[in-house]
């Protein structure tokens, strides 16, 4: 299955990534309206320490200890991709204690959120993928 | 074709069902359940009295799981167990063979006797859904509530409550609250944000003696209550392993392949003592997400297979009224600790031969997925990595090929 995937290498650290993600998972069609002066909540974030830079979103694990780990059986794969049911999701945060790379945390509401490839939003493709100057986050099989 | 049998309905069931239907998918399976549920999720008790879920939404696994495993729940009590046999007798006395079974029993309250309890009418311990429902049935706006016992299960109680009656006393023996998950500076920071939300602490002190509306604590003090919670701990359900011959201690004795010491019984969740990988010892981690993990690691390999669940470590996610709290491992006393307050909240990390062997935070939780795989995975880190992994949990602690591996590979 496809993912994305991150060459560090070619990070800019622009940050665009996660204004490109909030922008899709907000739901409105006015890139101004969702993210001026709102506090945002990306799916993707970027980690700098200094030297280098690189984006982390969610893995989609093959045996995602999120799943294994959700007490209220909230986040389950369907076809290879992992997804939280925000209806069922209580907020507790355990997926996020248990990820091993960051890639999970609270949602506008408290529910936790995550990466989920803009395949429900109206993007329909990673939306950090496309928006990437640089080419460093990809969207591909390996 | 083998004949599987599961006793108990909870997550460590889901996984062990998951664990052999990835492995066998034509065998017959019998899930044997005391309680007459669709499999709910036990931790969402205290979020179902708050409102924020419902029995509906609690479901841990969608309506057509059993189906769909192709599974045949029983609702009864399993009241024997003939490991030489391989049968087990229901309290209806209907009897099961099987060639290989799973023990899922759980755990159960356990309630100390104390002098006058039986002349208290409104008396609740809060574990099932069934607990739960009958405790929402008597709250009222100006019951006073006196909860025994202010470990995770007492204090989710009062959050669930909070808002539905008059006043919530929490008494403890313990010196604080949440004593078998934070240390005292952490303890502090929860038990004010309790506080501020009209919960009020008795710790240090116990009721000893209770009369019909009242209890008499260790201490000499009383304590008025319209409704009582017992909240004093659980204990691992044994009776059946007993009767079948395994080793048992506090739980159910396992190796890391969830084999008890009885031929073709495994087991699995807080009914199961197995590998703790941050004491190098067996214990009993009573844990949602260990539940699952020993269920499918039983499950696997009662289907045949190899599976080894050898890298447990405690580790639990916790929020009251909005303050969050994250801990995992375990807390060395000989080692160093790290403290820092970010946000105004508090992050204690616990380090001892270049590896964060636990840590604690409260409020600012983001990210503590990367302490507990470095906890989990023994990491040991160099002192420029240490450095910056006691600021911030990030992946930067890494080197570029092993983050590549972890970003730019299938993991």
């Amino acid at each position: 299955m496809k993912r994305v995937y991150v060459n560090e290498q070619w990070c800019l650290g622009c940050h665009l990534c996660e204004y490109n993600c909030a922008f899709a998972n907000s739901g409105l069609d006015d890139m101004v309206k969702a993210l001026k002066g709102n506090p945002i909540f990306p799916r993707v974030h970027i980690e700098d320490d200094g030297k280098i830079h690189y984006a982390v979103s969610c893995r989609h694990c093959t045996d995602p200890l999120c799943v294994k780990s959700c007490i209220a059986g909230a986040i389950s794969i369907e076809d290879g991709v992992v997804r939280i049911d925000r209806n069922k999701c209580v907020g507790c945060l355990t997926c996020v204690l248990v990820c091993p790379y960051g890639a999970v945390a609270p949602g506008p509401e408290g529910a936790a959120q995550k990466c989920e490839l803009c395949l429900q939003n109206s993007c329909g493709e990673p939306a950090c993928v496309k928006g990437c100057p640089n080419n460093a986050i990809v969207y591909e099989e390996r | 074709m083998a004949e599987y049998v599961i006793i108990g309905n909870g997550t460590a069931a889901v996984g062990c069902i998951e664990g052999i239907r990835s492995a066998d998918k034509e065998s017959s399976i019998t899930v044997i359940s005391a309680e007459e549920h669709h499999v709910y999720s036990r931790p969402l008790i205290s979020y179902l009295l708050e409102g924020k879920t419902d029995t509906e939404r609690m479901k841990y696994r969608p309506a057509d799981f059993y189906e769909k495993n192709n599974v045949k729940l029983l609702f009864g009590r399993a009241v024997k167990c003939d490991s030489k046999k391989q049968v087990i007798t229901l309290e209806s006395k209907e009897k099961l063979s099987y060639d290989k079974l799973c023990l899922c029993t759980g755990s159960s309250p356990f309630v100390p006797k104390f002098e006058g309890l039986d002349k208290v009418k409104k008396k609740f311990t809060f574990m099932t859904l069934d607990d739960a429902l009958a405790l929402e049935k008597v709250l009222d706006k100006k019951a006073r509530v006196l909860i025994v016992g202010a470990g995770l299960i007492g204090l989710k109680c009062a959050e669930g409550i909070a808002e539905r009656v008059g006043s919530i006393t929490v008494c403890d023996l313990a010196d604080r609250v949440l004593s078998s998950i934070l240390d005292g500076e952490c303890a502090a920071v929860m038990q004010k944000k309790l506080e501020e939300h009209g919960i009020s602490f008795m710790l240090g002190d116990t009721a000893v003696r209770f009369e019909k509306d009242k209890a008499v604590m260790k201490s000499g003090a009383e304590v008025g209550f319209d409704i009582l919670v017992l909240a004093v701990g659980v204990r691992a359900e044994t009776e059946l392993a007993r009767q079948a011959g395994c080793d048992v201690n506090r739980g159910i004795v396992v190796g890391t392949d969830m084999k008890t010491s009885a031929e073709n019984i495994f087991a699995a969740g807080d009914c199961a003592e197995g590998y703790d990988s941050s004491v190098e010892a067996n214990r009993v981690l009573a844990i949602l997400p260990n539940a699952y993990m020993q269920g499918r690691c039983a499950g696997i390999n009662m289907a045949g297979g190899t599976a080894v669940f050898d890298n447990a470590v405690p580790m639990n996610s916790i929020g009251f009224f909005g303050l969050h709290c994250a801990t995992a491992g375990s807390y060395p006393e000989d080692g160093e600790v790290y403290e820092a307050h970010p946000c105004g909240g508090i992050k204690r990390l616990y380090i001892k031969d270049g590896r964060l062997r636990g840590y604690m935070l409260i409020g600012d939780v983001s990210r503590a997925g990367i302490y507990t795989a470095l906890v989990r995975e023994r990491t040991v880190l160099d002192e420029e990595n240490m450095d910056k992994m006691k600021k911030i949990p990030s992946l930067a602690i890494f080197s570029s090929q092993t983050r590549g591996k972890k970003l730019g590979g299938v993991v």
